[in-house]
């Protein structure tokens, strides 16, 4: 049976379970967000009192942070008020970051575990090996009530990146290729497994942008066979949960009739990718859209506000000064990224550049605040989604690309291919 | 109250409508039904809540419909502003769970699209599984739902099923 039906049938209590059947699932973790006060409101109007396992619920303050209205600081509020009156201890505050990065260095993730989120793009620890979901706020009520969740078994797609990675080409580019050739709904109530070459050499941080960005292309779930940079990571996280899962000796039994489709992917020559504005899978390579002007470039959120992608930038734009027309915004994904930023001489030399850092959130990916962008605007960015009205006015225009490339367009000034500065 | 017949007229969309076009990232710290209602569909037909009130409708989408984020007030937004149901192609997936779990009826069905105008009026039957068209009278398959879903629907979604069950029935 493939892992992630092995853990669906471990959290239904179940020997098996099969593609398109209804289970209710125990859950390991529950993730809330600050932009869902609605899971209190709906747990209440349940009749709910005590939540069900106060060690298994973290809330994760990070869209609305530090709160940029008396709304938003209000719900605030109310939740960690809430966590308080609970006993539930793993509670971060405006202080942490993007739930997608802290939830892993909190040690809260661990591969077969099954973990709900308030957030769609919780299809990231897939990368870990945990069957991980987004879900809505009513749901995680009910989570929070019963510790179980309704679901349907999904069907599973495998993806085979194979090939030779070039230099200035990373996860993103990978991603937003295949989102480009197999669609916003290729995955629709499925999963995704990544597999090949490319997989097994990324670096994790790079494996969480694959898994992240799935949700484009409808995923419920996604799955990287955990390996040993999977196992390290863990050891330093929760060493509990990894002596667990190293004891249990696994075979390697998944038979390939349990893919519903099978697709294969040689990025040997790919070049950087861009998605153009409001669709996520209208992609071209980045030297159709040269010199195409930008406002604003943001490097940042849980597809692109990791050490790696702040490295990367860094590199780029050492020594230079970006154009004083360009405001070239940077967020760390989480304090711990910012910290280890800071000790590497990044943050120094993006400051020096002429950037503007934020504290470690959301940040403007999703148009609450920090930066969201006028009508007329252009914006190219590492976020996730470039919707009408996603980062701001619905007049502005947003392009999606790897770090790489959103730091050498805010050099320029224009859309621009990072190859020519390694 | 939950009824097994749902009559409408149709408000036809396209493809791909995602949740930041339901509903608008900048208002999601609002909580009030009156005060999301407004704001549904907002960004791509801006008088959406007015050209509806009143009256009975059903969304048909083409595919995909709900694709993006978790955010509830996407069903909550459209349930709240008084659509009665939604026939889709396909729909993202957190959204159709979201609907189900707030008590708006969702419901997968390829042909339809083609099949209506805007305006038209139209009959689901979700026990029978079946949508009535009419000029000329014909009726479409639609899928039917497992018993767990449909339990929750007929409980005006989870709140109100959790209020009664205390848990889920397996």
């Amino acid at each position: 049976m493939h892992p992630l039906y092995q853990i669906l049938a471990r959290a239904a209590n179940r020997d098996q379970v099969k593609p398109g059947e209804f289970i209710v699932a125990k859950v390991d973790l529950a993730e809330i967000n600050d932009l869902y006060l609605q899971v209190i409101l709906s747990f209440k109007e349940m009749g709910g009192d005590k939540v069900w396992d106060p060690q298994k619920i973290t809330f994760v303050m990070d869209h609305y942070a530090p709160a940029p209205t008396i709304k938003a600081a209000e719900n605030q509020k109310k939740m960690r008020e809430f966590a308080h009156e609970q006993g539930i201890k793993h509670f971060f505050d405006v202080n942490r970051g993007v739930c997608h990065q802290v939830m892993p260095e909190e040690g809260l993730v661990w591969p077969g575990m099954m973990l709900v989120a308030t957030d769609s793009h919780t299809t990231t620890h897939g990368a870990f090996g945990a069957f991980s979901t987004g879900i809505g706020a009513t749901d995680m009520a009910a989570v929070l009530l019963t510790g179980e969740i309704w679901l349907r078994v999904p069907e599973i797609v495998k993806i085979n990146i194979t090939g030779k990675t070039n230099k200035g080409i990373m996860a993103k580019d990978i991603i937003l290729y295949i989102i480009s050739q197999l669609g916003t709904d290729v995955a629709l109530y499925k999963a995704i497994e990544y597999s090949g070459g490319v997989v097994a050499e990324m670096s994790l941080d790079e494996r969480l942008v694959l898994c992240n960005m799935s949700v484009e292309m409808g995923a419920k779930a996604t799955y990287i066979r955990p390996d040993e940079k999977v196992m390290e990571y863990i050891s330093h996280t929760n060493s509990e949960k990894y002596k667990e899962f190293k004891s249990v000796k696994r075979k390697n039994n998944i038979n390939s009739e349990e893919y519903e489709s099978i697709y294969n992917f040689d990025i040997s020559n790919l070049e950087p990718q861009i998605a153009l504005p409001n669709r996520v899978d209208k992609v071209v390579p980045v030297s159709q859209m040269i010199g195409e002007p930008i406002h604003q470039a943001f490097i940042g959120t849980c597809t692109g506000g990791r050490i790696n992608d702040i490295k990367i930038a860094a590199e780029i734009i050492k020594g230079k000064k970006i154009p004083s027309w360009v405001r070239l915004l940077v967020i760390p994904a989480s304090s711990q990224i910012l910290k280890k930023c800071i000790d590497l001489g990044f943050i120094q030399i993006l400051l020096d550049s002429g950037a503007t850092l934020a504290t470690p959130s959301c940040g403007p990916c999703l148009g609450a605040h920090e930066g969201v962008l006028a009508p007329g605007e252009n914006c190219i960015s590492t976020s996730s989604r470039n919707f009408p009205g996603r980062m701001g006015s619905t007049d502005a225009k947003i392009f999606l690309s790897s770090p790489a490339t959103v730091a050498a367009s805010a050099l320029k000034g224009s859309i621009a291919d990072p190859r020519e500065f390694f | 109250m939950f009824k097994s017949i749902i009559t409408g007229k149709v408000f036809k969309v396209r493809d791909d409508i995602d949740t930041d076009q339901i509903y608008p990232g900048r208002y999601l710290y609002l909580t009030s039904p009156e005060e999301i209602a407004i704001h549904a569909m907002e960004d791509i037909i801006p008088d959406f809540s007015e050209k509806i009130k009143g009256g009975d409708w059903i969304i048909v989408a083409g595919k995909n419909f709900g694709c993006g984020s978790s955010r509830e007030h996407a069903p909550r937004a459209i349930l709240c502003a008084g659509i009665k149901a939604i026939v889709a192609k396909s729909f993202g997936r957190i959204f159709y769970r979201n609907a189900i779990n707030v008590g708006l009826p969702v419901l997968k069905c390829p042909e339809i699209i083609k099949e209506v105008h805007q305006n038209d009026s139209i009959k689901i039957n979700l026990k029978d599984g079946l949508i009535t068209l009419y000029d000329p009278e014909r009726k479409i398959s639609i899928e039917k739902y497992p018993p767990q879903l449909l339990n929750i629907l007929k409980s005006e979604g989870l709140i109100l099923y959790l209020k009664k069950y205390k848990k889920y029935c397996h």
